[in-house]
């Protein structure tokens, strides 16, 4: 029997290798829907405002005027090469926006997350444990709930009660403007640049409009999270290892714990990957109520201007990013649990 | 109360005895009504002894020994006593009731394929075990502790930290039975610890309960349907049927003489090498929701007679020293008149459902 | 046609039996979950099914209903709208920045959701089971581009699909023609595919291997004829539970597309997610009726679908079905075996903790 450290390793190394098709098939499937409409992106973003000379000179420079074989392939060059594009109505290089603005998303979802495991892990735990009882009819109406109301509508009533009526937080953007300009960005992350340059208020005002967002947006995911921590939890609580364990006299919260929650984590982080969709498209309607400077927010801008470019460059990244969270979690899964190696 | 005659010592009284049950009643409720899986069972074990329990499928045992250690599913309902060590398991709460899992009271199951956390390896089992019942004991001791146990099972202390997925069936039954001994119980209840095994891991195994006596003192009470591995292992039998005893006494004498029909009976099905004819007992085992009248085993038994219908049998001790409940061997004083005649019934149709 | 041997039936039930079958088939096949649920579960299907059904209500008696059109600013009853005004007696839910009545807005909302949901869920439904029955049936390549298709599609970030979709046919479809709601719901369907293509494709691809297939072809039978049955028995349990989640989230779906702006233009029709966006920037100045009412709409809707849909998993699920627990009372000893058990208290200790 091969080590285990052994198997782990091609493990990981079968996965990478399997990551490639993975990207490759994302990449295909982003060209083909941005190609799907006649014309091309130039036409489409600037059709109105140029003379038509001048838009079929800047056509063949791009060189959207060759067959749709020979961009596809010069799109897949430029991807893996690391040149996104460059946006058409504000020449800003896509790659530029993946790090200014994904800094932005990022720190939201990584906020949202933190708030969602802090919320859903308890409850889903509660109704796994307590499965049928009222309390878990209490927390399973919960976790319908913040999945049914809508992540945009959550976030208004946060703006109305807590900007509206209280007063307490801020609704919109990263920080208030004067902060945002004494702060030098230097990693684009607002947060970690008010620290780096000692700027406890700037900090602290960074932080207080990250609540409203990260809540809301954290909010939606958590009842997600309960219902498949529940559902797994209740699962494995009925396997036969937890009931020896019982019969030698381990108690029902360790039990649920260190057995039942630990081995629900399989089934779990694998449904997790799906999440990640969920996650991506919330955070677009998110940084829309808030105003806040991501990616999505930049998506939603640029398909208004109906800049191609910008609309392939950015769903090139999510598409990435999709591919790299899946693996990820493979990998997070082969680290729990040692019968998954190749 | 139920009429019996006080236990009579089976067999020398060499010691107080670990464990007395008493009227064992356990019942389930279905939508057709209760489900009487133990109705009225007693028998005592002593320290070091193997009692056997045997039946067929669905008579009640596994439901017995789940009662014992308080393992039963919610909405069953238990009546009786069950005396260990001074005190009624039946009636203490649930966390002195857990404290004793362990330490005191052990289980080893069926399916050892199962019965193991696939995440964690054999030593965080162990670890896990001792740390809730002895959590003053130090790591070290915790690994001499379980690597000494397991290794009175066979099992090299190289494959300590092993995860259960690298183990056989019956090597994880033999962890299952240290996980179960590490604490050094009284008590240890055996659900046909070999039924999910092959014939030749099996005897390892039954080998294995044997030595229990000799290595831990342990009393264990083996439950199977399995007749070949009483004789071996066990030092007396309690034969079971629709939640009743037949017979209970020591094995070499029940299985050389047996004074119920259903034991005789159950005897001759065995299937041995010398075996030229099939025996079988005609019917199936009886409903447990509502169970014949009298004699619960009268609609099969060759010898029914007329009171094997209309009333209970009396427990009543044999010359031997085992205890049976059959009318055939009285009391004679409570037959009415007319009982003894021979019961006359209609031809048992084959495809009678339980 | 399968020939059998047919023993010779009674034609007059036969013709009977064939007459009422179809109606009958179908309402009890509609009645069933709810006749077979039980406990938190029937309840679930119950509340879902009335909160859809209110909606469905306002969805049909829109303009009766509603005191006013989705865009109009005056009405002969109630005189010019004014802008912003909380809610009144004349205006219950209050009127928006573009002096429209939010309660007219609500209702008639409900049938744009309604419709665009029930379009796209068909179109998906039967794209999805094609495309699977297709996949499992064919095989080969163009099974295995398919299932790289769907998956790559499933693990996409589905809102994002739906904007690149709606992006890209809203210039190809005319306005006038309903074009929002076909592009909102042709955006909503292509993201749902994934789904009943897997569901179906994975039962098609058992149900080909399945040995009954071949004893069909044994006798006769085109094997299509044997797996379309197989298939329908299986889909039928998995279809209408994702049918309705599917449902819950495409209302979600929609709803996000107007309020980013990609639904549906506000002279076509009204859309709770296009209020939505209008309401973010009443919210700062602390006017909260433009957007609780289209928002709780909302709410009340996808909770409605997604009880349905829960209940329906619970009870057709059968893993997932938690047997009820019949409580049982020990009668006193010596009761005979035909007393009933009374369902009452259990006495003594029953379950376990966990």
């Amino acid at each position: 029997m091969a080590g285990r450290s052994g198997s782990l390793r091609e493990y990981l190394l079968v996965r990478l290798l399997l990551l490639v098709p993975n990207v490759f098939v994302l990449l295909t499937l982003v060209f083909v829907l941005l190609r799907v409409a006649p014309g091309d992106p130039i036409s489409a973003a600037l059709g109105g405002q140029l003379p038509a000379s001048e838009l079929a000179r800047r056509r063949a420079e791009a060189g959207y005027d060759r067959p749709l074989l020979v961009q596809y392939v010069e799109y897949l060059g430029q991807v893996l090469s690391g040149d996104l594009g460059t946006t058409v109505t504000d020449s800003r290089a896509v790659t530029d926006i993946l790090v200014v603005n994904g800094a932005a998303t990022l720190t939201l979802t990584v906020a949202a997350v933190l708030v969602a495991l802090l919320i859903g892990v308890p409850l889903g735990l509660l109704g796994a444990r307590f499965r049928n009882t009222w309390l878990d009819v209490v927390i399973r109406l919960f976790g319908v709930l913040t999945y049914a109301a809508p992540v945009f509508f959550v976030g208004i009533v946060a703006i109305v009660v807590f900007t509206g009526m209280l007063g307490w937080l801020p609704a919109s953007h990263q920080a208030s403007p004067i902060m945002q300009y004494s702060v030098e960005s230097r990693t684009h992350f607002f947060l970690i640049d008010a620290l780096l340059a000692g700027n406890t208020r700037a900090f602290v005002d960074g932080l207080r409009h990250l609540v409203l967002p990260a809540m809301t947006l954290g909010l939606l995911v958590s009842g997600v999270l309960i219902r498949l921590i529940r559902v797994n939890v209740a699962q494995t609580l009925r396997d036969d290892y937890v009931e020896a364990a019982l019969a030698r006299g381990i108690s029902g919260r360790r039990v649920v714990l260190s057995h039942a929650f630990r081995n629900a984590l399989v089934p779990f982080v694998t449904v997790l990957g799906l999440q990640i969709a969920l996650l991506l498209g919330g955070a677009i309607l998110t940084e829309t109520t808030f105003s806040w400077p991501g990616l999505g927010q930049q998506l939603v801008q640029y398909i208004n201007a109906r800049d191609y470019i910008a609309v392939q460059g950015i769903m090139t990244i999510f598409a990435l990013v999709v591919a790299v969270m899946s693996l990820l979690i493979d990998v997070v899964n082969a680290l729990i649990d040692p019968r998954v190696r190749y | 109360m139920i009429e019996t005659v006080p236990y009579p010592v089976e067999s020398a009284a060499r010691s107080e005895p670990v464990l007395t049950v008493s009227d064992l009643r356990v019942w389930y409720g279905s939508e057709r009504g209760a489900v009487r899986a133990v109705d009225g069972v007693s028998f005592t074990l002593r320290p070091g002894e193997t009692l056997g329990l045997v039946g067929e499928s669905g008579c009640g045992k596994s439901t017995l020994g789940r009662a014992l250690l308080g393992l039963l599913p919610a909405g069953a309902a238990c009546d009786g006593q069950v005396h260990f060590r001074g005190r009624d398991l039946l009636r203490i709460n649930r966390s002195e009731l857990r404290r004793l899992r362990g330490p005191a009271l052990g289980m080893i199951f069926q399916e050892p394929l199962t019965r193991l956390n696939p995440l964690m390896r054999i030593s965080e089992h162990f670890e896990e075990t001792l740390r809730a019942h002895a959590p003053r004991m130090s790591r070290d001791e915790m690994r001499q502790r379980s690597i000494e146990t397991l290794r009175k099972m066979g099992i090299p202390p190289t494959r300590y930290r092993a995860y259960p997925h690298e183990f056989s069936g019956g090597m994880r039954q033999r962890i299952m039975i240290a996980l179960a001994l590490v604490l050094e119980p009284a008590l240890v209840v055996a659900d046909e610890p070999t039924t999910a095994l092959d014939v030749l891991v099996e005897a390892q195994i039954i080998s294995i309960l044997a030595d229990l006596r000799r290595n831990f003192d342990t009393a264990l009470l083996l439950i199977t349907h399995n007749l070949g591995i009483v004789a071996e292992a066990c030092d007396r039998v309690a034969v079971m049927y629709a939640g009743r005893l037949a017979e209970v006494g020591d094995a070499r004498e029940v299985f050389s003489a047996p004074q119920h029909p259903y034991t005789r009976e159950l005897l001759r099905s065995t299937i041995s090498l010398r075996t030229t004819d099939l025996h079988y007992i005609p019917g199936s085992p009886p409903d447990l929701i509502d169970p014949p009248p009298g004699c619960r085993f009268h609609p099969r038994c060759p010898d029914a007679m007329v009171v094997c219908r209309d009333r209970e049998p009396v427990e009543v001790p044999t010359a031997a020293g085992s205890r049976v409940a059959c009318w055939l061997h009285g009391p004679a004083d409570q037959v009415p008149d007319g009982g003894a005649e021979a019961l006359v019934r209609e031809e048992i149709s084959v495809a009678d459902e339980a | 046609m399968v020939f059998t041997p047919t023993v010779p039936t009674d034609k007059d039930l036969h013709a009977t039996a064939a007459r009422r079958s179809w109606l009958r088939k179908t309402v009890d096949v509609i009645a069933y979950p709810y006749r077979a649920s039980s406990g938190v579960a029937r309840g679930m299907l119950v509340a879902g099914t009335v909160m859809v059904g209110f909606m469905v209500v306002l969805a049909i008696f829109a303009p009766l209903l509603a005191p006013a059109g989705f865009n109009e600013v005056e009405t002969a009853e109630l005189g010019a709208f004014p802008k912003h005004a909380p809610p009144s007696s004349e205006h219950w839910f209050g009127t928006n920045v573009q002096r429209f009545d939010v309660l007219s807005r609500v209702i008639w909302g409900a049938r744009t959701e309604l419709q665009v949901v029930l379009l796209s869920l068909s179109l998906t439904v039967v794209t999805g089971v094609l495309l699977g029955l297709v996949a499992g049936y064919v095989g080969g390549w163009l099974d295995r581009l398919l299932v790289l298709v769907m998956d790559a599609l499933f693990a996409f970030p589905y809102l994002l699909l739906a904007i690149v979709v709606a992006f890209l046919l809203a210039d190809k479809l005319p306005q006038g023609l309903g074009g929002g709601i076909a592009v909102a719901a042709v955006a909503i369907t292509v993201v749902y595919i994934p789904q009943y293509f897997r569901v179906v494709r994975n039962s098609t691809i058992s149900a080909k291997q399945a040995t009954y297939v071949e004893a069909a072809r044994a006798i006769g039978a085109p094997p299509f004829v044997v797996v379309m049955r197989y298939l329908f028995s299986n889909v039928i349990q998995s279809v209408p539970v994702i049918a309705t989640l599917n449902g819950a989230d495409a209302i979600l779906t929609l709803a996000g597309l107007g309020f980013l702006g990609y639904g549906l233009q506000p002279t076509e029709a009204s859309e709770w997610g296009y209020d939505l966006q209008r309401a973010v920037d009443d919210a700062t100045a602390g006017i909260w009726w433009t957007g609780l009412f289209p928002g709780l709409a909302i709410v009340w809707l996808v909770v409605g679908l997604t009880l349905v849909g829960e209940g329906l998993n619970e009870t057709l699920n059968p893993t997932l079905r938690v047997r009820r627990l019949i409580p049982v009372q020990l009668t006193s000893v010596g009761t005979t075996a035909q007393e009933p058990a009374v369902a009452g208290r259990s006495s003594g200790r029953g379950g376990e903790d966990a």
